[in-house]
């Protein structure tokens, strides 16, 4: 290679700056704090100065006076040689080499080549390509002396699209219909097709999803669920009314900013709330909502800019020019999201964090309407409930009047229960006393819970008053049957229950408890609190222990509803008394109850009505004063059914029922601009408690300035990105199409384009490419609509128009050698799919998917214990595979737990999601062929295939063999090849003509059943045909 | 390193392609359609991927650990209860923790409402165990018969406190997410020693001491930026130790033998046509999966193994995902010179209830964990294998919650905590670093996380400086610009 640089030209930003980069900026670089000898080389204004040295470290044209050369050219144990040996740096000897002869050469510099806009290259000129893509690569190949392939066969190169394109193979009749089609514009056709099936949006989200960190857990220790599925779902659909790139990157990033966004713009912007929310007890808050802005700015900055901002936040950018206060300065676009920065306080139980949005779709848009208006018509019926009142109010007065009695005779507040049973769950014994108690002996459980049921005849039900009374058989205060005769009573049911099984038994709802006595720490008010949890233990309640009560024959309390139940006739009363705390024993010993119809307002009151207003309630009404009057009017309005509390019931109750259909509505996260933005600081080394100079909004210096009349925030930024005069943006998007097409980017790395980027294989091409996308000149029509700017579908459909898309995958042994990675094109694509894919063929090729596009994310099969062997916390411990459709939808569905993610999906190469992720690896395992041989996906795909072998193979052995390997590869297979299935069909089908009970268990795996009219035996050996079939290579590869 | 390139390097296995050939049922039976040569042709140019080599250059220098046993215990273990006395706290019992020794350092938000900070002094006796004198608490009785093989690092500091980041940090040197696990640098740099099993088995064990613990996470044990294969395996406790380790019912060896002959003879038969050198690393990977398919259940069958050794490990040893059984397991794998095998044992975030919770985690790991040392040494395998014991942090002096006679809690403590090692290239019976009366700060020898993990790379033979990955623009490493190895312990 040497002499190659000897003639040609050196150019700093191909040739040098990798060699500076790499050895030398992290001391002579953009970090300030990490520069030694006062010597920066990556600013041409500084590289010509004299250093602490005393010496320049470059002469232009006379590298024996650069110090920069004598330096790197001393021994390697020279304490003055350069990189110092304990840096870990290195120059080879060919670079040494460079550096001489760029210097000789005058060292001219150049700034960054992705900092500085793309210009349109010239198209040159190349014998026979038409195509201005086959232009470039073709002088690039006979520079090289290489040589295109023919094209692809047709068979393969629409298997191909379809695979790129939406992710999944072409049917066979798909197949046949383009051999057959020899029209001129057929391939172009198929193309259009394409990218018009819904699935294209399905497959081009596929890397977006990486980028955007997405899925459907919080991450984090608890790793619960949340719903972000909608903004997958905006994805899709994005991509497939082909948004244009610019508005496709605003609405993500600021559509909840753009003047009156529709729903859809909201939801986009998803994008950047697809981040985890931490909700470990005892985090910090300040400390994880920066590190939430940081997630937001590191994956804004990967994906758009393919620059690795999140370097600068302890300190400058050791290679490229962001220092750390642009960081910040860039951070406070992303800091002022109406947000905590941690997961909600319900986040755990699978409810999103703020901001977010409710979706409805049209069906329960329409409900919602319906709910709505039907609490605004039970708040206008407060209205007419108020002129109610006053009649009301006066009829109560007759009626508590009644109630009172007279002076002589008392009103019956509290009554018996009539022939009750009681029931001891745990195994306690309960006689009646004479006073009409109940006298517990025999076995004290630990915590028992006692049934009381009672026939019950009243009309109305409002409360019960529990006595405890003392017993000389107990222990201690003589209250409970424990050690200490303590009891604690932790919860109270009180209902109606009803011979009728269809009857729904009816609970009263308890508000208010009073006792005569309590222990502290233990009243009976807690005992309402715990309804809701009645059954759980180590509860607290209402004790009674204390020197007091021993001197009381009897103690009480009461517990009240806030309004009374009317009871339907044929009414069985049940009363459950529990006591779950976690002082063992502490049962209530010996008890009496009696219930009331209507409300008694404390333990002492002598009739339902407050001592207070008894003697307002006797007087006639005209003879009350104003004040009287008004006293019986607030407790008739607040303490008594009336018109009002009615209607107002009413409204709470269709308010319920809206809320609860809400609930049901789904939600996504969004992000939501404060009014006012929060301020940034410097943190210092990036620690959340080290804030030092407060900075505002501003871009980095080395990139272009906020185009004129934006707003200077999120708006402006993602406007700034797509302005067409943006040199990372366009470059960024083109390199990874090309990436995903041909397997490896122009730029090599898609992830990073900063100063220690890879230099681009083809960097005419590259900035072409950019420039086409932005402002389109040559870019196809789809379906006869013309390209518009910043054309998504169009630019791809542009690539794969080339012939060197287009063009054969195999190619002679020495280009795999010279080339392994195929840079250079002499050769087409040919690579492993992702997991999603090779799962989705399957279930294609085999007819079992579901081609359902969009919803909730699915939960296929999965091995037990993937997610309960590492976590018990969180809603999301034990998984329950779906039982119909779920199981069969496209693997970007898949149900999503970062910190367990789809184990089949991370053997093949898949990112955990945690963070943005650029770029997948591509390996090659025995675990991935032991899922590919044994997952049950795989096993049951296998069994379908075969059985669409069997039933649309025709009856012969080849022909069903033929239709196997071609819905498994698209292409038709080869004598060779047939003889070799025929073999391996033919000795299993004998093996399983022996055995049966093999051939049962091979076709019986997954939930579809095996079809009962094919013979198992033929089944069972066709199924391991086609597991053969799908574990080639060339099904496992696009190629 | 470049996939394509490995590949194109690696050796022709001989061994493999002869057993392929000597598999001649297709032969024997014949195939009317194949002529000889193009069946010669797909017979007999089968290669297998040699075991993966590392990179070139590693190990470094001559390793003194072959393999690591990483025994984690998340959650964060009590070191004042455990192994680091403070016989002083009794007289300050229930006084406030001073601010002279706090200093202000931040708490979790779990104790930083707490109106005070009451010391609560260990309810464990501390004795000297073996001719060494280690300090150990009555709690650990089998441990402590071992304590002149255990190396103690009193001083070990973190940066992290709150579990997820802590744990992520000890694993990966960073405390979010993205970064490649310690286990998975070590595969990437030094490869395989033995290609039937992965380089990198991660086992987990819930604890009895507090059964619904602090979770765990796959990107512990994940590769981060680093090739995929490099990712810890983790073997499940329940169905196929490896995920789809088993043929589908139905199936029988000698079925899924042909089939993957048949498989490989149409993939070579693509290769011929293709000359993708991918193709043929593809059917090796077939091969290999074939091989473990056996491997791995020789390995977790533990039923040949004799009563005594059994017994020494405890009476979980056969209850499968228990500590004790994945001990035995890791007894197992080194013996196989499985690279890197960690263990994650759950149940040490004791904030209330620690005397009884202690108890219950130090059941589960006392006897296994003393086991394993004693059945290594005996095999002689102890020389060359390095065992790690620690947490991904401390816990407080003060109480979290009520401090009573008997029962206390403990918060998170990051300033301090204790951790053991022993084995290859540690000193024996030693302990390293010193914390304050109150456990709170260091005193002598500080430890941070980055340097014990350079200090583990280097038992490994890897300059911890040395193994890196470009990615992103950047040269990452476990200890990203930190870690000093820690001489002082070095045998």
């Amino acid at each position: 290679m040497s002499s190659v640089w000897a003639e040609r030209k050196l150019e700093f930003n191909r040739d040098i700056r990798p060699i500076l980069s790499d050895g030398c900026f992290h001391c002579h670089g953009p970090d300030e704090k990490e520069r030694k000898g006062g010597l920066r080389l990556d600013l041409e204004s500084d590289a010509f100065k004299n250093a602490k040295s005393g010496f320049p470290a470059i002469v232009k044209g006379e590298p024996q006076e650069s110090e920069i050369i004598s330096r790197i050219f001393l021994s390697d144990d020279d304490e003055e040689h350069m990189p110092p040996l304990d840096s870990g740096k290195s120059i080879t000897v060919e670079q040494k080499e460079i550096l001489k002869k760029w210097i000789e050469q005058g060292a001219e510099y150049q700034g960054h080549w992705a900092f500085i806009n793309p210009q349109r290259t010239e198209i040159p000129q190349a014998k026979g390509a038409k195509h201005p893509i086959d232009s470039f690569i073709q002088k690039r190949l006979n520079e090289e002396g290489m040589q295109m392939q023919a094209l692809a066969d047709k068979e393969t190169l629409l298997r191909r699209v379809s695979l790129d394109l939406t992710g999944l193979p072409p049917t066979l009749s798909e197949v046949d219909d383009f051999i057959e089609d020899t029209s001129g514009d057929a391939y172009e056709r198929v193309l259009d097709r394409l990218l018009s099936s819904p699935h294209y949006g399905e497959r081009m989200a596929i890397e977006w999803l990486d980028l955007a960190r997405y899925a459907d857990s919080n991450g984090f220790q608890s790793d619960g669920s949340r719903d972000m599925w909608l903004w997958r779902d905006w994805l899709i659909n994005a991509f497939n009314k082909n948004l244009p790139f610019d508005q496709f990157t605003i609405e993500q990033l600021a559509g909840d900013m753009l003047p009156n966004p529709s729903q859809d713009q909201v939801v986009a912007t998803g994008f950047n709330r697809n981040h985890r929310l931490n909700g470990e007890g005892g985090r910090i808050v300040d400390e994880w909502f920066v590190e939430t802005v940081i997630d937001r700015v590191e994956t804004t900055g990967t994906t758009w800019l393919a620059l690795t901002m999140s370097c600068a936040r302890c300190h400058d950018h050791k290679y490229d020019p962001i220092s750390q206060k642009e960081f910040f300065e860039f951070f406070a676009y992303f800091n002022s999201n109406d947000e905590s920065g941690v997961l909600a306080a319900n986040g755990k139980n699978g409810f999103n964090t703020p901001p977010f949005i409710k979706v409805p779709n049209d069906e329960q848009k329409k409900r919602i309407l319906e709910l709505e208006k039907s609490v605004k018509d039970a708040q206008s019926e407060i209205k007419k409930a108020e002129k109610m009142m006053a009649p009301a109010l006066a009829g109560w007065i007759k009626e508590a009047r009644e109630e009172l009695g007279t002076e002589d005779r008392a009103p019956t507040l509290w009554q018996k229960l009539q022939n009750e049973r009681v029931v001891s769950k745990g195994g306690s014994t309960f006689k009646k006393q004479k006073d009409g108690s109940w006298l517990g002996t025999g076995k004290n459980p630990p915590n028992d819970t006692y049934e009381i049921r009672s026939p019950f005849k009243s009309k109305k039900l409002s409360g019960v008053l529990i006595e405890s009374i003392s017993d000389p058989s107990f222990k201690g205060i003589k209250f409970g049957r424990s050690g200490n005769g303590n009891f604690v009573m932790t919860g109270l049911e009180v209902k109606l229950e009803f011979k009728d099984r269809k009857k729904k038994s009816i609970v009263l709802k308890l508000d208010k408890a009073e006792a005569s006595y309590e222990q502290s720490g233990y009243p009976a008010i807690q005992i309402i609190k715990n309804a809701s949890n009645l059954k759980k233990k180590g509860s607290k309640g209402w004790a009674v222990h204390g020197s007091n009560p021993s001197k009381e024959k009897a103690l009480m309390a009461m517990f009240m509803a806030k309004t009374p139940i009317s009871v339907p006739e044929g009414a069985e009363l049940v009363i459950n008394i529990y006591h779950q705390s976690v002082f063992s024993d502490h049962n209530i010993g010996r008890f009496r109850i009696q219930y009331a119809e209507k409300k008694v307002s404390s333990l002492d009151a002598k009739s339902g009505i407050p001592e207070n207003l008894v003697s307002l309630v006797r007087k006639k009404v005209e003879d009350l004063g104003p004040e009287e009057l008004n006293q019986l009017k607030k407790y008739f309005r607040t303490e008594v059914e009336n018109p009002v509390s009615v209607a107002k019931a009413k409204v709470d109750q269709s308010k319920k029922v809206m809320d609860d259909f809400m609930a049901k509505v789904p939600s996504t996260m969004i992000m939501k601009e404060k009014p006012a933005p929060r301020d940034a600081f410097i943190l210092n080394r990036g620690e959340y408690d080290q804030p030092t100079e407060k900075v505002g909004r501003s871009l980095p210096a080395a990139l272009p300035p906020l185009p004129k009349g934006q707003p200077n925030d999120r708006l402006g930024l993602a406007r700034w990105l797509v302005s067409g005069d943006h040199p990372l943006t366009a470059r960024v998007w083109v390199n990874r199409i090309w990436e995903r097409l041909f397997g490896v980017g122009i730029v090599k790395t898609s992830e990073n384009f900063g100063s220690q980027a890879e230099w681009p294989v083809h960097p005419e091409l590259l900035d072409w490419l950019a420039v086409e996308f932005a402002k389109p000149s040559a870019l196809p029509q789809i379906n006869g609509k013309p390209a518009q700017a910043w054309d998504m579908k169009g630019m791809i459909k542009f690539i794969m128009l080339s012939k060197t898309y287009r063009q054969n995958s195999s190619a002679p042994d020495s280009y795999f050698r010279k080339d392994p990675e195929n840079r250079l094109l002499a050769r087409g694509p040919r690579f492993r799919l992702h997991g999603e894919l090779v799962r989705d063929q399957a279930l294609a090729s085999s007819g079992l998917l579901i081609k359902k596009v969009g919803g909730p994310s699915t939960r296929p099969y999965m091995p037990e214990g993937v997610w309960s062997e590492t976590n018990r916390y969180g809603n999301l411990t034990k998984y329950k595979a779906d039982e119909g459709e779920g199981l069969y939808r496209r693997s970007m569905y898949t149900f999503w737990k970062r910190t367990a993610a789809p184990p089949s999906m991370l053997l093949f190469d898949a990112p955990n999601r945690e963070v943005c992720y650029p770029k997948r690896s591509r390996t090659n395992t025995p675990l991935q062929a032991l899922a590919l041989l044994n997952e049950i996906t795989y096993v049951e795909a296998s069994r379908s295939l075969a059985e669409r072998m069997m039933k649309e193979g025709g009856s012969d052995i080849r022909d069903r063999l033929t239709t196997g390997y071609r819905l498994a590869t698209s292409r038709s297979p080869d004598k060779q090849t047939l003889s070799l299935l025929q073999k391996g069909f033919e000795d299993r089908k004998i093996h399983f003509q022996e055995h049966h009970e093999a051939a049962k268990q091979m076709i019986s795996h997954g939930k579809k059943e095996p079809d009962e009219n094919l013979d198992p035996a033929d089944l069972a050996a066709y199924t391991i045909t086609a597991n053969v079939l799908l574990n080639l290579d060339r099904v496992i590869t696009k190629d | 390193m470049n996939h394509f390139n490995q590949l194109l390097t690696s050796k022709t296995n001989l061994s493999s392609a002869q057993d392929f050939l000597n598999r001649r049922i297709f032969l024997r039976n014949g195939a009317a359609a194949l002529s000889a040569t193009a069946l010669a042709g797909l017979l007999s140019s089968q290669k297998a991927q040699a075991k993966d080599p590392g990179l070139q250059g590693f190990p470094n220098f001559p390793a003194k650990a072959k393999r690591v046993i990483y025994l984690f215990q998340s959650g964060a273990p009590s070191q004042m209860d455990l192994f680091d006395p403070k016989p002083g706290m009794e007289k300050v019992r229930g006084e406030d923790l001073p601010e002279s020794i706090r200093k202000g350092q931040r708490l979790t938000t779990m104790t930083s409402g707490q109106k005070n900070f009451p010391v609560a002094p260990s309810i464990f006796k501390f004795a000297r165990f073996g001719q060494s004198g280690q300090w150990m608490s009555d709690v650990l009785p089998h441990l402590s018969k071992q304590a002149d093989e255990l190396c103690f690092i009193k001083s070990m500091h973190t940066e992290a406190i709150n579990h997820d980041p802590a744990i992520t940090f000890c694993q990966t040197g960073h405390q979010l997410a993205g970064r490649p696990s310690i286990g998975s640098w070590l595969s990437y740099g030094l490869g395989t020693e033995n290609a039937e099993l992965p380089s990198y088995v991660v086992l987990t064990s819930w604890g009895t001491g507090r059964p619904n613990d602090q979770p765990l996470y796959d990107r512990l044990w994940g590769a981060g930026f680093l090739p995929t294969q490099h990712q810890g395996v983790k073997f499940r406790n329940s169905g196929d130790p490896v995920l789809y380790l088993s043929d589908p019912k139905g199936m029988n060896r000698s079925i899924r033998r042909d089939m993957l002959d048949e498989l490989a003879m149409l993939n070579r038969k693509d290769h011929l046509l293709v000359k993708d050198p991918e193709i043929d690393a593809r059917i090796s990977q077939y091969e290999m999966a074939f091989r473990m398919q056996t491997s791995v259940p020789e390995l977790t069958d533990v039923s040949k193994e004799p009563k005594h050794i059994l017994d020494s490990y405890g009476p979980d040893v056969l209850k499968p995902g228990t500590y004790a059984a994945n001990c035995l397991l890791a007894r197992r794998m080194a013996e196989r010179d499985v690279r890197c095998i960690q263990l994650f044992h759950m149940g040490w975030d004791h904030h209330g209830g620690l005397p009884n919770a202690i108890k219950g985690q130090c059941r589960d790991v006392d006897q296994p964990t003393a086991a394993l040392i004693k059945d290594l040494k005996q095999r002689g395998l102890l020389e060359d294998t390095l065992i790690v014991w620690g947490g991904e942090f401390g816990r407080t002096i003060y109480s979290q919650g009520k401090l009573t006679e008997t029962n206390y809690g403990r918060d998170h403590h990051p300033r301090c905590f204790t951790i053991f090692m022993a084995g290859a290239g540690i000193k024996k019976g030693m302990s390293y670093g010193a914390t304050d009366d109150y456990c709170y700060n260091i005193t002598e020898n500080p430890v941070h996380v980055h340097d014990l993990n350079a200090t583990i790379m280097h038992l490994m033979g890897v300059d911890h400086k040395k193994l890196t990955y470009p990615f992103q623009g950047r040269d990452f490493r476990l200890t990203d610009i930190h870690g000093h190895l820690i001489k002082d312990i070095l045998s």
